[in-house]
């Protein structure tokens, strides 16, 4: 299909791409959009490779989870600071409107999401690993096809939480957002980590089409794998991606 | 994050400029162990100039890989085959 493989080739360079908007999300956290010409659109889950080139040619580059489906060029990650890192404190803190950096992408085939999947979906993210996840519950609240969406979403505290204003908008998606150091106040769960209780209470019943899709820190997502496999889930259902050693 | 390993979906960037198919849904059967799941799965280990991918089974490196000046570097003496399923739509 020349599509397909058009998008290939766009996908295989980097481009370049200019900030045209910049929103914090949290305290230590940003979404920005980026406007990349010639964008030839992405799943839900794919994520681009974001390089910055300092003035004597030293580069860094990392990996980012597209948060939303394209609006046409413009395209939006959120970033997560990560103190000692390289490349997000520049992005959460230092960029403009205006200024550029180069992407390549959209990558990855395996964690996404299609329209056409009619089966229910488990999504379980961890922390800034949401952002792919709510690409995915965007595109499904935009479709208004596939199969029923249950979203649960560990993070410490209600300081920390993504996307606040358009989480609990239904639309096909049930959400529950799990607090693992400081519960949000009328909240009667105590704060901890995700547990077999919060799978059986927010996921569904252990049939053979639920897809899982789970997304956070390696810790994170190789104790909820664990956990999803002992309640019953077929490992082959199971999606994952983790982010770990690259440094943020 | 000091926790060791990202996974396959690190690698779809990189070899992207490399193969012509998008690489993490493949299946990988590990030259090792014989144990096959999607490279998306593989414990990757970025650093330096690339990164190792090893099996999440029995630790076999997989697939080595560097970019360097003069070009780049695939080595995939671990990995016994590799299945590319054919392109779902979309």
């Amino acid at each position: 299909m020349a599509g397909t493989a058009l998008r290939r080739r766009l996908g295989a360079r980097w481009q370049s791409a200019e900030l045209v908007e910049a929103a914090q999300e949290t305290a230590t956290a940003r979404t920005l959009r980026f406007r990349v010409p010639e964008w030839p659109g992405h799943l839900p889950g794919q994520h681009v490779d974001v390089r910055l080139t300092a003035e004597d040619g030293y580069t860094a580059q990392r990996s980012y989870s597209l948060s939303a489906p394209a609006a046409e060029d413009v395209i939006e990650m959120s970033v997560q600071l990560v103190a000692d890192g390289e490349v997000s404190p520049y992005l959460v803190s230092d960029i403009a409107v205006g200024d550029t950096v180069e992407v390549r992408g959209p990558l990855g085939g395996w964690f996404v999401w299609r329209t056409t999947q009619s089966e229910p979906v488990l999504l379980i993210g961890g922390g800034s690993g949401i952002a792919p996840l709510m690409a995915m519950v965007r595109a499904r609240r935009a479709a208004d096809t596939g199969g029923a969406f249950r979203l649960l979403y560990s993070v410490r505290t209600p300081a920390d939480v993504f996307y606040a204003d358009e989480l609990h908008d239904s639309h096909g998606v049930e959400v529950a957002v799990l607090y693992t150091r400081a519960a949000a106040e009328g909240v009667a769960r105590p704060a901890h980590r995700i547990d077999a209780d919060d799978l059986t209470a927010h996921g569904w019943p252990v049939v053979a089409e639920v897809t899982c899709y789970v997304c956070g820190p390696t810790p994170f997502v190789e104790a909820i794998a664990d956990q999803l496999v002992q309640a019953g889930h077929d490992p082959a259902h199971i999606r994952t991606e983790r982010f770990g050693a690259s440094g943020g | 994050m000091t926790n060791g390993h990202e996974d396959g979906n690190a690698l779809a960037g990189p070899l992207a400029e490399v193969f012509a198919v998008e690489i993490t849904g493949s299946i990988a059967v590990c030259g090792g162990c014989r144990r096959s799941d999607r490279m998306a799965a593989l414990h990757v280990y970025l650093g330096g100039p690339g990164f190792v991918a090893r099996c999440p089974s029995c630790d076999t490196v997989m697939l080595r890989y560097a970019e360097t000046p003069h070009g780049r570097w695939l080595d995939l003496r671990g990995t016994a085959a590799l299945h590319f399923a054919p392109a779902a739509p979309g």
